[in-house]
């Protein structure tokens, strides 16, 4: 049986006196899209940030495509990585090159691509988030939704096996929002079958995940499949579906 | 706070600023040899650091030479020795000026755009995109960066030294009168080899300090603008410090060496 593509054990971290996380443990297995859910400061982008090797746990275990991660070496992470892709919350693309340099970025560096090949590419990937004809323009010069999904075609664009979504719809509009989060329901189906997707939106977690982990005070609160979670028994999930658990 | 805090405070961060620099130095080293070479990154560097910095340099080095001929020659001349001025520039512009001078005008130029450059892509998440996207950020933004200081910043010193001295014989010949034939071959005599060459030694260990300086600030930049902003202005002060107390060390070190 092969390993989980992502496995958390017992996973502690902490910013100063600020304990974030108090003993996660989660599994991502093939296939399975999980939506982290929990409110402001719960402690889902710290956990999305140390799945892909961003920063470092205090304690515990976790292992990406089966290998041990929390104190590999930078340089020995990087293979790993190039198998993922990160959609960043504020999209993080690079502020001085253009929109089709930011989605060419990742095949420029890691494939021996022609200049051809990688036009055919990242022309491809920028017609799937739904903005053709846009690679002259600068970041700066593009909206929030367009920003976020140029930040999803970078991510995509080297067609990685996992894909992490940090706050993919948060500061959208709804048209925008819809937009995006349409577009992660259909990769599924295509691109990438497997990723994690840290939210606090309810609706949109129930339209892609097929299993939710809902976070409060850096611990998991309940863990199962929308259904399960919809019909959970514990009070701290209870109040995060009905809105009422306040977060850190 | 009281002052026994203060101190408690100034060396912590001090010590957090000198260890981070140490192994900031540690993984440029260790990347050194890895690929890719990013060479043209490298050629974009040495246009940055080099070729914009020389109207700077070159400037201050001639009015640098000029007003210590201008000062040596007026004192010596009391006790008739204004014919040495040439030796006397020469010496205090190859062994030091030249390259402490270049490196703290070219070096806080370098280095506050290099810290604002890397300090405004921390800020703003494009060093985590980098890694994200498997790039080692070591290799593509220091490496070329420290590579180019360390071909710009001797080439860079030694124009300077160039400029310098004649700077200084403008105003020993024109001046004070002094034969210009007379400067030269004073300089020809008393100077050796050895004064030129330790302090372009001393401009290849000035332009690593810079560089690293600049970028470890950029990469430890927190607190959004205005935590890029301190980042940029401690770079400034902390590459005129480096430079100055380094030079002492260097000095020494080379005395030491070959003398």
């Amino acid at each position: 049986m092969p390993p989980p593509f992502v496995e958390l054990q017992d996973v502690w971290k902490s910013f100063d006196a600020n304990q974030v996380l108090r003993g996660i443990s989660l599994t991502l297995g093939k296939g399975t899209t999980l939506a982290v859910m929990g409110g402001s400061g719960a402690g889902k982008t710290v956990l999305l940030r140390i799945v892909a090797g961003l920063i470092r746990p205090d304690a515990g275990a976790v292992s990406l495509f089966g290998a041990r991660i929390e104190r590999m070496r930078e340089e020995a992470m990087l293979a790993l990585r190039r198998r993922t892709g990160f959609v960043f919350q504020s999209a993080a693309l690079f502020d001085s090159l253009s929109v089709f340099e930011n989605v060419a970025f990742p095949l420029r560096e890691h494939t021996g691509m022609s200049l051809g090949e990688i036009t055919d590419r990242v022309h491809r990937f920028l017609s799937l988030v739904g903005l053709p004809g846009t690679d002259s323009l600068l970041p700066a010069e593009l909206s929030g939704g367009m920003r976020k999904r140029v930040g999803i075609a970078r991510a995509l664009v080297m067609e990685p096996e996992v894909v992490f979504f940090d706050e993919p719809t948060a500061g959208l509009d709804p048209t925008n929002a819809r937009l995006v989060a349409e577009l992660i329901a259909e990769l599924r189906t295509g691109v990438c079958d497997t990723a994690i997707v840290v939210t606090h939106d309810i609706d949109f977690a129930n339209m892609i995940a097929d299993r939710m982990a809902i976070l409060h005070h850096g611990r998991v609160a309940g863990t199962g499949t929308p259904d399960e979670i919809q019909h959970s028994a514990n009070e701290d999930v209870r109040k995060f579906l009905a809105g009422e658990l306040r977060g850190a | 706070m009281t002052v026994a805090q203060y101190v408690k405070t100034q060396g912590r961060d001090a010590a957090i600023w000198y260890g981070g620099l140490g192994l900031l130095t540690m993984r440029v080293a260790r990347n050194l040899a890895l690929p890719p070479a990013y060479l043209w990154i490298v050629a974009r560097e040495i246009d940055t650091i080099g070729v914009r910095s020389l109207v700077v340099a070159l400037t201050a080095a001639l009015f640098t030479g000029m007003v210590l001929a201008l000062q040596s020659a007026v004192n010596m001349a009391r006790f008739g020795a204004e014919n040495y001025v040439g030796p006397v520039v020469a010496l205090s512009i190859l062994r030091e000026l030249g390259p402490v001078l270049t490196a703290i005008l070219v070096g806080g130029k370098v280095a506050s755009g290099i810290t604002a450059e890397l300090g405004s892509m921390k800020v703003t998440e494009q060093i985590d995109a980098l890694r994200a996207i498997g790039v080692n950020y070591i290799k593509r933004l220091i490496v070329p960066r420290l590579l180019a200081a360390l071909l710009v910043f001797p080439i860079v010193t030694v124009l300077a030294d160039g400029v310098g001295l004649v700077g200084g014989m403008l105003i020993s010949v024109f001046d004070r009168n002094v034969d210009s034939y007379l400067y030269w071959n004073t300089i020809a005599y008393w100077v050796v080899l050895k004064d030129f060459l330790t302090g372009v030694g001393k401009s290849v260990a000035f332009g690593a300090i810079v560089t690293l300086i600049g970028c470890y600030n950029g990469l430890a930049t927190e607190g959004g603008t205005e935590g890029l902003g301190r980042s940029t202005t401690a770079t400034v002060v902390q590459v005129a410090m480096g430079v100055i107390v380094s030079d002492f060390f260097l000095t020494k070190l080379f005395l030491f060496l070959f003398w």
